[in-house]
């Protein structure tokens, strides 16, 4: 957790936060910060950010959410999105925050060009469709 | 015979051949046909979760115009990730007039998607329509003593609105186990991610998901596990296999309609294994032969 976005005097944006929830089509307020969803993510462990952190970020319209890996090694699992107790669908924030910081040129990783041989095909076109804005 | 038309789907058409010989075999030993659709087009294999790009539904509408245009009232298909993708497209579209006329736009000199489409799965069918009674009743290999992991993934439960069961609980599998005679296993890794499509931009995380996947079987006294996606198959076999330190867990994975098929007298198609389930499978007393 060497990298966690610490907070400090940064600027705010609530047209920010605006965004994230048309994209989303989620309220980043209904969000009470229990915790839930980090406790029962299976990537939680490889994230900078925990996911009730990066909603706690969209909330405050802090856009260094945009530079944070966490989005990045979510896989839509959907685990967090049938436990939240506030019907709150985390992948689309996640997805959100990711097509966001894709259009504005962002790229945040690449295939394993090794580890993709003999790679079923629906992990291929699910991974680009991860990176297209 | 009954019939119904079926939506293979890119995975099961290419790398997960075996997942489909399987459903086949087993189908026809239940007085059941899947008849592939006539043309077929990717269902995206991840369903749209942002609000402003209508594009990526154009993908699922064109299917299910397809199967609608064929006269159908319901699709089949096997894949957990293209039965995810086209039954919340298919929910998306069907819930707002405005969004399926501008879908059908795209689709121009295509027939139109009317919208209310039945997606269903093959473990639907099994449980709901053909029932898991007759599917006992038609078991001629029993497969006694056989303990086996459901490992269920992510998108044949969530979200719920589009799941086959309880997300959080489900016993579709456990129950279909045992109406063929094996011991199921229920884990608390079943229902966690694989790591899906990270698989690709981070093998390693899908290696340690799998190593967890496999401990949790195996705790359980698992000896095999099962698997309703092809991408969920790929990770628990080829990354399981290439995991460091992973030799005291190579437990093998094959498809539920494998064993199905096994179980009702057919081939299960073994083909292709990173980790072989036919010692497994030969150790009660359930030889088969290997295809090429
Ligand atoms: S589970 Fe829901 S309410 Fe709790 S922190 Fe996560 S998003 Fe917020
Ligand atoms: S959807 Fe993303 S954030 Fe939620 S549990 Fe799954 S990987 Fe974690």
């Amino acid at each position: 957790m060497a990298d966690q976005v610490r907070l400090s005097k940064v600027a705010l944006s609530a047209d920010f936060a605006r965004r994230v929830e048309e994209l989303s089509g989620q309220s980043p307020y209904r969000c009470y910060q229990c915790g839930k969803c980090g406790a029962g993510c299976p990537f939680a462990e490889y994230m900078d950010l925990l996911p009730s952190q990066v909603l706690r970020l969209v909330q405050i319209g802090d856009e260094r959410v945009l530079d944070a890996g966490a989005p990045w090694s979510c896989a839509s699992c959907l685990a967090c999105e049938v436990r939240c107790p506030r019907g709150v669908d985390i992948a689309k924030v996640m997805e959100a925050v990711r097509l966001l910081s894709l259009r504005k040129g962002r790229t945040p990783f690449a295939v394993d060009e090794a580890a993709s041989r003999r790679l079923p095909q629906i992990a291929l076109v699910g991974i680009t469709r991860k990176m297209t804005p | 015979m009954n019939t119904i038309l079926y939506y293979p789907g890119c995975g099961v058409a290419d790398q997960a051949r075996s997942m489909e010989k399987g459903a086949r075999e087993a189908l026809t030993a239940l007085d059941w046909e899947m008849q592939e659709m006539s043309r077929w087009n990717c269902c995206g294999t991840v369903y749209s979760l942002a609000t402003d790009d209508l594009m990526r539904h154009v993908g699922p509408a064109r299917v299910l115009a397809r199967a609608q245009d064929a006269g159908q009232e319901r699709l089949l298909t096997l894949c957990s990730m293209c039965y995810s993708t086209l039954k919340r497209s298919e929910q998306f579209l069907t819930a707002d007039r405005e969004r399926l006329d501008r879908v059908n736009a795209f689709l121009d000199d295509e027939p139109d998607y009317r919208g209310g489409l039945r997606v269903v799965h093959l473990l639907e069918l099994l449980r709901d329509e053909i029932g898991y009674e007759a599917v006992q009743e038609r078991v001629v290999r029993p497969l006694q003593g056989l303990k086996v992991a459901p490992y269920y993934g992510c998108t044949l439960t969530r979200p719920r609105a589009a799941g086959v069961d309880d997300p959080e609980r489900p016993t579709v599998l456990e129950d279909l186990l045992t109406a063929l005679g094996a011991e199921a296993v229920a884990t608390a890794e079943r229902v966690e991610c694989c790591g899906a499509y990270l698989t690709a931009s981070s093998p390693d995380v899908a290696r340690r998901r799998a190593v967890d996947i496999a401990r949790a079987a195996i705790a359980g006294g698992a000896e095999l596990m099962i698997t309703s996606c092809p991408l969920c198959q790929y990770n628990l076999d080829t990354r399981l296999a290439e995991a460091r330190g992973s030799s005291d867990l190579r437990v093998p994975s094959v498809y539920f309609t494998q064993l199905l098929a096994l179980a009702l007298g057919g081939d299960p198609a073994v083909e292709e294994h990173e980790i072989d389930p036919l010692p497994v499978l030969a150790a009660r007393g359930l030889s088969v032969e290997v295809k090429a």
